[in-house]
């Protein structure tokens, strides 16, 4: 059962609490009652097969998924009725699986186009420090980047927004090893600034360096969470769990 | 003078018609390119709400003595509005469903409200005045220019140039853009996607409704003049591809003009000219001049 599993109660209320989510496609039934937790300025991992469910569990807490049940509170505050474009305004910002780059826009109105939903974000000659390339590249058509390119401008353009609450998609899907790295290394400063992240992967070890906490999901429940310094005692059950 | 053996006063007087005929081409294909874009709807009521438009600024006129300049922004303002409550009411639910249920929803539409005028106001046309400051015509030595015609053209050369500034060149064009790709992507960035979309409708329609007050002295302001104009609209949409700003325009200004000069060179084959065009560019380009193929 999700109740018995030990999830490591913050001392505060967490951030964003997930309680018994369903969500379907039409007819489909996708997640069957996710449970989960995310406390401020963590960054945990939601790991699992292909088809788990991760996608539609981020897409649920953003609120873009046709239809969704249950509890999903943010900051204290109910959002499962709550328009997606409502739910961005409390402070959560979406990275896509796919990237979502427009082919209609120019890299520099693709970075400008998520408007400012709190003070405080990073402003853009911060973003294109951390991600050079999208500068020199910022009169281009969006989909002309490359794939690396392209997950760094996804990430870039939810940085300048003021949200503080980070929803990742598979950022190191079908990139190269030295992107990797490069957005991890950006995952790590955003760690340091204070930002809180719920990170989807299927890169086992690429999370182990990123992540506090771990959730697993299998058929679209929570099955088991561990920390990160458990990793070691149970690399045999996560290895399991993921086919690895 | 004469070019071709046509005498170039004929020559110029076609052109000219070409171009005031173009301009309502493109002001029309141009609102419904701005509609499928974002609500992948084919508004076949766009004929009608342009009909509406001249009739508001016809009625303005008889009954409350508002001039032509006040209508030319009343009258979209107020069938803008009427486009917002329909796209609320209706138009809203059948997004999810196939392009079809729109186009049928917004032909209905079209009928009822065609209806509904010519019930009122009979076949035959209302006249309406050209506003004092526009009669005359400017001697520009090869032809007489008429002022409101020039003038036709320069308002709808003005107003769908702006059009295409705004959506290619400002931030909410970018929103619009982008929402048209993803729109619900576009609304998990905290823009609310579904008054954007109301507000696009209310737009597109608004621009019917201005070229309908443009139209009102130059046709007679009658019920059946959007049905008239809108078949040919949509082969314009055609041959430009739908969805495309620009293709919609320079395709509208382009079209009245190749059937000006038909009309000059080979007068039979003017009326089916835009259709003929229509059914070779299918042929050839299935997406249309300026469209992107899916
Ligand atoms: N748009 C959709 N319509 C119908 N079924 C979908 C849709 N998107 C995903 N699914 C199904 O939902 C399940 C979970 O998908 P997803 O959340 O994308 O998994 P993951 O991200 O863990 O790989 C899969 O079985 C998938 O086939
Ligand atoms: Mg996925």
């Amino acid at each position: 059962m999700v109740a018995a599993i030990n999830t490591p109660s913050p001392a505060v209320a967490p951030l964003l609490q997930v309680k018994d989510l369903h969500a379907f496609y039409g007819e489909s039934h996708i997640l069957h009652g996710v449970e989960m937790t995310v406390g401020t300025g963590e960054l945990v991992t939601l790991l699992g097969r292909n088809g788990a469910g991760k996608t539609t569990t981020l897409k649920s807490i953003m609120g873009i998924v046709g239809q969704r049940r249950g509890q999903v509170t943010f900051g204290g505050t109910e959002t499962i009725a709550a328009p997606s474009h409502r739910i961005a305004r409390m402070g959560l910002a979406f990275c896509p699986e796919e990237r979502g780059i427009f082919a209609s826009l120019s890299v520099e109105e693709n970075l400008m186009l998520p408007p400012t939903v709190k003070a405080g974000g990073m402003s853009v000659d911060e973003i294109y420090a951390l991600f050079p390339n999208l500068k020199e590249r910022r009169r281009s058509q969006g989909t002309k980047l490359s794939g690396g390119e392209q997950q760094m401008l996804a990430i870039g353009r939810i940085l300048r927004t003021g949200a503080r609450f980070l929803l990742l998609d598979e950022p190191t899907e079908g990139l190269a090893p030295v992107i990797i790295e490069q957005i991890g290394n950006c995952i790590r400063q955003l760690k340091q600034r204070g930002f809180t992240i719920l990170l989807v992967e299927q890169n086992f070890r690429f999370a182990a360096t990123v992540s506090d906490r771990f959730y697993v999901m299998e058929h679209g429940r929570i099955v088991d969470t561990l920390a990160h310094a458990e990793l070691d005692r149970r690399m045999a059950d996560l290895q399991a769990y993921l086919g690895l | 003078m004469t070019v071709f053996g046509v005498p170039t006063q004929a020559l110029f007087g076609q052109l000219l018609l070409g171009l005031i005929n173009g301009s309502f081409y493109a002001m029309l294909s141009l609102g419904l390119a701005v509609i499928f874009g974002l609500l992948n709807v084919i508004n076949f009521a766009h004929g009608a709400f342009y009909m509406v438009g001249a009739f508001v600024a016809w009625f303005l006129l008889q009954h409350l003595g508002i001039s032509y300049w006040w209508s030319l922004i009343l009258s979209p303002a107020i069938v803008g509005l009427l486009g917002i409550v329909i796209e609320r009411t209706m138009l809203r639910h059948l997004y999810k469903l196939d392009h079809l249920y729109g186009l049928l929803l917004t032909f209905g539409l079209a009928l009822i409200i065609e209806g509904l005028f010519r019930n009122e106001f009979g076949s035959s046309g209302q006249p309406y005045r050209i506003p004092d400051q526009l009669l005359g015509a400017q001697n520009l030595g090869f032809m007489f220019l008429p002022n409101y015609r020039g003038w036709v053209v320069a308002a709808s050369l003005t107003v769908c140039l702006a059009t295409w500034f705004m959506i290619e060149h400002t931030k909410l064009g970018a929103y619009l853009r982008a929402a048209t790709e993803n729109p619900s992507l576009v609304q998990a960035f905290g823009i609310n996607v579904p008054r954007m979309i109301t507000l696009t409708y209310g737009f597109g329609v608004a621009l019917a409704a201005f070229a309908g007050v443009l139209a009102a002295p130059i046709y007679q302001v009658n019920p059946n003049m959007g049905s008239n104009l809108i078949i040919v609209v949509f082969a314009v949409v055609v041959i430009g591809g739908m969805g495309s700003i620009m293709g919609s325009i320079v395709t509208g200004f382009l079209l009245g003009v190749v059937e000006g000069l038909t009309k000059v060179f080979y007068p039979e084959a003017s009326n089916t000219v835009i259709f003929v065009i229509m059914i070779v560019v299918l042929l050839l380009k299935p997406a249309g001049l300026f469209g992107k193929a899916q």
